[in-house]
């Protein structure tokens, strides 16, 4: 069985560059990727009885747009380039989420992009690649 | 555009209902509310014969309703305790349905509606009412109301109408005529009865304790705080609500979540804000503490000078606990049924955690903040007392607790105005129509409740709120086998380790 790596991907520039390095490397050592899209969520937020009412609905609507807009080209584009690949997306906190996938499935590495958000926001909040690096369990490759 | 076009049209409807503001408006108000009000409370407040005084009907029914509960359920509000923070928690969460509602966020709504005014005014009227030992009896009301918590939640989630699009939504409604339905014909009618009834009261509710107590008490605060008598605000209720009502009317109207989302942030710090300040209090005269304690205790079961002596003091406890945590009243099924489970029960059990919070924790603090610092015999009461007492230990507080009272407010509105809608629209179909009627309404008590009397109010949403229990538990009492055979079976798998855990 050949190995796995996990790409993170969202839609920014960023995820694309982590995109095309992960093909890139998955083509030389004929690895496999699993593709993965996060999105921000987290259980001890708080919301409005109404909010909640529509959530299952909601959540099923991220899904959907997350499939189509994010998963669904990126699994195209991968499979275009003679790579297997498999795709996956997750509610919860980007980084844990994605630790925790990897170590799932095994993968070889992680690869992301550097910054999904601004660096204000990451200073604030931290980015999801820096937090990534301290908790991840393999090796995690941040593209520029 | 779409945020000025609502704004304009909010504004315009309620600026045109309270006419022109002229002095003595506020009374005029007052007294066209108050005959209703004074007929509700005397029907709800049926005075009941016991020893040397009479205790209102309505205690009577919710304080045997949570006692039997507790029993029936083997002292569920104790021995699920540890397990209901695990549920919270996550530990049990299935990692697939990420992105649903969690037990905890199911918890957090629920408790965004009934932490408020309850905990800060009514423990005040309480200690002003019934002394030092009306805490006790508050913190004994709140234990026991944790089992119908338990039961009615466990009901919500079990008897939601799941619809096609992917909404949820639950409560007594669908619980009294869904659940009752399944134990023949006879009972499906009683059970559609009973559901009409409890929607009725559920809409009074929204109405009065939902919110016209809250715009009352948090306009009372904000004179209080800006001056009192002399403030310029003193004779300007009808302008507070006036902006309340527009701001409520941006979340349910408009749609505007930003607003809810930030309250929905605010409203935890600062409740978290108000426990730290009432513990500073508490550890700056630690001293006091046993005394305090002892004054509860001992006021609780020989009270000096209070009007009905044991009993009296007894009924005020309740009274306020029943207010504040609502448990058996079915408010808080309605917040509850929208988490994402397959065990109903677990829902029950997390509810537990409600009244705890909201009434052992908190109320429990109010009440020493009060006594330690000696407040409680000024001559005030609801809200001012409270804030009185925080600022004879914190000077700056009531300014604090003034931003507190308003924000807490705002989110009981909220939390109300939505069970007031699932009641209303159960009543009178899902339409458009049936939708904007019941918001504009809404919107319109608010103002009224700013422009109304303490008395008239707190006695309308008393009795409208407590009302709802009636025909609650009427129902509650023919399903307890329902919940008892749930947690049966969960409990079983729970101890045999059968439940997957994470």
């Amino acid at each position: 069985m050949s190995a796995t790596h996990l790409v993170g991907v969202d839609c920014s520039d960023c995820s694309d560059r982590a995109l095309d390095y992960a093909i890139e490397r998955a083509r030389d050592s004929g690895a496999d990727l699993l593709v993965a899209h996060v999105i921000e969520w987290s259980r001890y937020s708080f919301s409005t009885a109404a909010e909640n009412e529509q959530r299952h609905k909601r959540r099923e609507e991220e899904l959907a747009r997350a499939r189509t807009e994010v998963i669904d080209p990126v699994v195209a584009k991968i499979r275009e380039a003679g790579i297997e690949a498999r795709g996956v997306i997750r509610h919860g906190h980007a980084a844990e989420t994605l630790a925790k996938l990897a170590k799932d499935n095994d993968t070889a590495s992680i690869i992301v992009g550097r910054a999904g958000s601004s660096r204000f926001k990451a200073q604030f909040f931290g980015s999801v690649a820096s937090s990534l690096v301290q908790i991840a369990d393999r090796p995690v490759t941040v593209v520029p | 555009m779409r945020i000025i076009r609502i704004l304009t049209a909010v504004l315009a409807t309620l600026v045109a209902l309270p006419a022109v503001a002229q002095d003595g408006i506020d009374q005029k108000i007052n007294n066209a509310i108050q005959p209703i009000a004074d007929a509700v409370t005397s029907v709800i407040f049926y005075p009941i014969p016991l020893g040397f005084a009479d205790i209102p009907f309505v205690l009577v029914w919710l304080v045997t309703a949570a006692t039997i509960m507790t029993v029936y359920f083997k002292f569920i509000n104790l021995r699920a305790f540890t397990h209901g923070f695990k549920l919270v928690r996550g530990d049990y969460a299935d990692p697939d349905a990420a992105g649903e509602v969690t037990h905890f966020q199911a918890l957090a709504t629920a408790l965004s509606g009934t932490v408020g005014l309850g905990n800060i005014a009514g423990v005040a009227v309480a200690v002003s009412l019934g002394g030092p030992g009306a805490t006790f009896w508050m913190i004994v009301a709140g234990l026991l109301g944790m089992s119908s918590k338990f039961t009615e939640c466990t009901l919500g989630v079990k008897y939601r109408n799941e619809y096609p699009d992917g909404t949820v939504s639950g409560g007594p409604m669908y619980y009294l005529s869904k659940g009752l339905a399944e134990k023949g014909p006879a009972f499906a009618v009683l059970g559609k009865v009973l559901a009409v009834v409890f929607a009725v009261f559920c809409v009074g509710g929204a109405f009065g304790g939902g919110n016209m107590f809250q715009a009352n008490q948090s306009f009372s605060q904000l004179v209080n705080v800006t001056g009192g008598e002399a403030s310029w605000l003193a004779d300007k209720g009808w302008l507070f609500g006036i902006v309340v009502a527009a701001l409520v009317g941006l979340v349910i109207l408009g749609g505007i979540r930003g607003i809810a989302r930030v309250t929905s942030k605010i409203v935890p710090f600062m409740a978290v804000t108000y426990v730290l300040a009432g513990v500073v209090i508490i550890l700056m005269n630690v001293g006091q503490v046993p005394a305090a304690f002892g004054a509860i205790l001992s006021g609780a079961f020989s009270p000096e000078g209070v009007a009905g002596g044991f009993v009296g003091v007894l009924i005020v406890g309740f009274q306020r606990a029943a207010f504040s945590n609502e448990a058996g009243v079915g408010s808080a099924a309605i917040a509850h049924s929208a988490v994402q489970t397959s065990r109903p029960v677990t829902e029950g059990i997390v509810a537990l955690y409600e009244p705890f919070v909201d009434t052992v924790v908190v109320c429990t603090i109010t009440a020493l903040v009060i006594i330690i610092t000696g407040t409680a015999s000024a001559g005030v009461d609801g809200v001012q007392l409270t804030s009185n007492a925080f600022e004879s230990a914190i000077s700056w507080f009531p300014w604090v607790l003034t931003v507190a009272v308003v924000l807490f407010a705002f989110s009981t509105m909220i939390s109300w105005s939505y069970y007031g809608l699932k009641s209303w629209t159960y009543l009178f179909g899902e339409s458009r129509a049936a939708d904007i009627v019941f918001k504009l309404l809404f919107l319109f008590f608010v103002v009224i409740g700013s422009s109304m009397q303490l008395g008239a109010v707190i006695g309308f949403s008393d009795a409208m709120i407590l009302a709802m229990a009636i025909p609650n538990l009427l129902g509650v009492y023919f399903l307890l086998p329902v919940v008892k055979r749930e947690l049966s079976e969960y409990w079983a798998d729970l101890k045999a380790g059968r439940l997957e855990q994470n």
